[in-house]
């Protein structure tokens, strides 16, 4: 690690640069995306008004008053500059979080179909999830709406033809190659197999989202005495 | 304390200041005046901080009642505003008794905005009083406003009149709208050809995007790998027909990329009303800078201009 990924940089907007590590979802290209990341914020430049990882990209936000030339050059500079170290910085921002699921019944109900799809028992699909090591390549689609790479490549399903209209808030869905939490009920394509009864994101809580990009994640089965007494503790809490 | 009741909604009324910034990592849009240069402006009027919150009024105007005296000012596209019958001008601070303010329709563009001195005293969400409307919060409850809601208005002048009185001057920040919207193409091949047909402004256009009718450009089809967005991205889904992201779209997206609306032009997309042609033409980064500083320039010029004509009274 002795030198920074080869990146493309376009312009986003006048207020951001793009740069852009590669074309495809990967998750060494993921790694470098959030490696990137966790070095611009460590170094906190004064004119970086945010840094916005992707699968494979990532934004980087400045103050619009400054001359995009000028943010651009320097941005090329602190790339370049004290190379190394970056995978073990973004290893170290990244949180590690475990996050209990009910799954099946009520709470997933394209459990059963989609394990039928894959010819698996409804326990083996659960016991593959949660057996998972997944990675918050991004947030997106909606505030604190997290992309999980990691899934077993078995496990992977396509979007309902037909997306329902209403889809509850903590549901733990399966979208192509990747699993996924809805944070707000919101309309949505994804195979729906279990929930959640943490709130991923809070407008009002600091920080505002329980997960962040690059964090590791992992799935804990629990069952419904369980899912109540969290919701119970977080409601006392919130 | 002084309220703001809302009598009637309008068509799509909302709270809103300079936006949000440094949360788009967690998936949270800018939000903000659609313009907020002319937001800035209309708090200078009334003697607000820059970052105060207003309304932005949509098309159609709400009808409101000041539940005591407040000096207001509108910006952006001309309402037809009366206050108990009489005629409210636009682009100068109107000192108003208790009584009902009606909107009215908007001429010449789409939005305006309201600012009232003490500001729309709603609570401040991850730095910003603006509505996020996909998001359900900040602004007033997370949404636009409805008949019956009641807002609290922060401290302002203490203001002591009892008749409506407004000064004989008023700015005209106005934007030239036959001007085509000036964008930096990306390198994808369909990126020029955006500038060298007509479009219109559909229907579906919202906060979220101005979405493009005409003649469809060839697009590659389907999604690509998902990557971030920003207001003035220029997006060309499936069907070829382009959409301009504005303050409220979300932050990433797996739509080909055609470049981006530049900063100085993106407050006249807010006023682009449905069916209205719409031309682009290509600039190059500096350009971009150099028209985006004129731009704050001319804004700050205008500024000055009313501090001048307020302290003159």
């Amino acid at each position: 690690m002795n030198s920074r990924p080869a990146c493309d940089i376009e312009a986003l907007a006048d207020d951001a640069w793009l740069l852009r590590l590669g074309d495809r979802i990967d998750p060494e290209l993921n790694a470098a995306v959030h490696a990137m990341a966790a070095r611009l914020r460590a170094l906190e430049p004064p004119w970086l008004r945010d840094v916005v990882p992707a699968f494979a990209s990532l934004a980087v936000f400045f103050d619009a008053d400054e001359d995009p030339a000028r943010v651009h050059a320097k941005l090329l500079a602190l790339l370049d500059d004290e190379p190394g170290a970056s995978h073990a910085q973004a290893t170290a921002a990244a949180g590690d979080v475990e996050i209990p699921v009910l799954y099946g019944g009520e709470y997933g109900p394209d459990l059963e179909s989609s394990a039928a799809e894959l010819g698996l028992s409804p326990q083996a699909l659960i016991e593959r999830h949660a057996a998972g090591d997944y990675t918050v390549a991004m947030i997106g689609f909606a505030p604190g709406f997290p992309y999980l790479s990691g899934l077993d490549p078995a496990l992977a399903l396509p979007r309902l033809a037909t997306p329902r209209a209403s889809v509850a808030a903590g549901s733990v869905a399966i979208g192509g190659a990747q699993t996924g939490i809805y944070p707000r009920e919101s309309p949505g394509g994804w195979r729906v197999i279990g929930r959640t009864p943490w709130m991923l994101f809070d407008p009002r809580r600091e920080p505002p989202a329980r997960l962040h990009p690059g964090d590791r994640v992992r799935f804990v089965a629990i069952d419904a005495d369980e899912f109540a007494r969290l919701t119970d503790a977080q409601d006392a809490a919130s | 304390m002084r309220n703001l009741h809302v009598l009637s909604a309008g068509l799509q009324t909302t709270v809103q200041d300079r936006g949000r910034s440094g949360w788009r990592h967690l998936g949270v849009a800018h939000a903000g005046a659609l313009d907020a240069d002319a937001a800035r402006l209309a708090n200078r009027l009334v003697g607000n901080p820059l970052d105060a919150a207003v309304l932005e009024l949509t098309l159609r105007g709400p009808t409101l009642r000041l539940d005591a005296p407040s000096r207001i000012a509108l910006t952006g596209a001309t309402a037809s505003a009366r206050f108990e019958g009489e005629r409210v001008p636009s682009g100068r601070p109107v000192d108003l008794p208790a009584g009902t303010l009606e909107i009215g329709s908007l001429r010449g563009g789409a939005r305006a905005w309201l600012a009232i001195d003490g500001g729309i005293d709603v609570a401040t969400v991850l730095g910003s009083r603006s509505t996020d409307l996909r998001g359900g919060f900040g602004g007033w409850q997370g949404r636009a406003l409805r008949a019956g809601d009641v807002l609290p208005l922060g401290v302002g002048l203490r203001l002591d009149t009892d008749t409506p009185h407004a000064p004989a001057w008023w700015i005209d920040p106005a934007h030239d709208s036959h001007e085509p919207i000036r964008y930096r193409p990306s390198a994808h091949p369909a990126a020029t050809a955006l500038a060298r047909r007509g479009w219109n402004v559909s229907a579906s256009s919202n906060r979220q995007g101005l979405r493009l009718q005409g003649l469809a450009l060839a697009s590659p089809g389907g999604d690509g790998v998902s990557e971030p967005v920003a207001p003035g991205t220029i997006q060309l889904p499936a069907d070829g027909c382009p959409i301009v992201l504005l303050a409220d779209a979300q932050t990433v997206g797996g739509y080909t990329k055609l470049g981006h609306v530049i900063a100085a032009d993106l407050p006249r997309l807010a006023q682009c009303v449905p069916g209205q042609p719409l031309h682009f033409a290509p600039v190059d980064g500096a350009t971009a800078y150099r028209l985006a500083c004129a731009a704050r320039t001319r804004i700050a010029r205008i500024g000055v201009m009313i501090d001048a004509r307020l302290a003159a009274v």
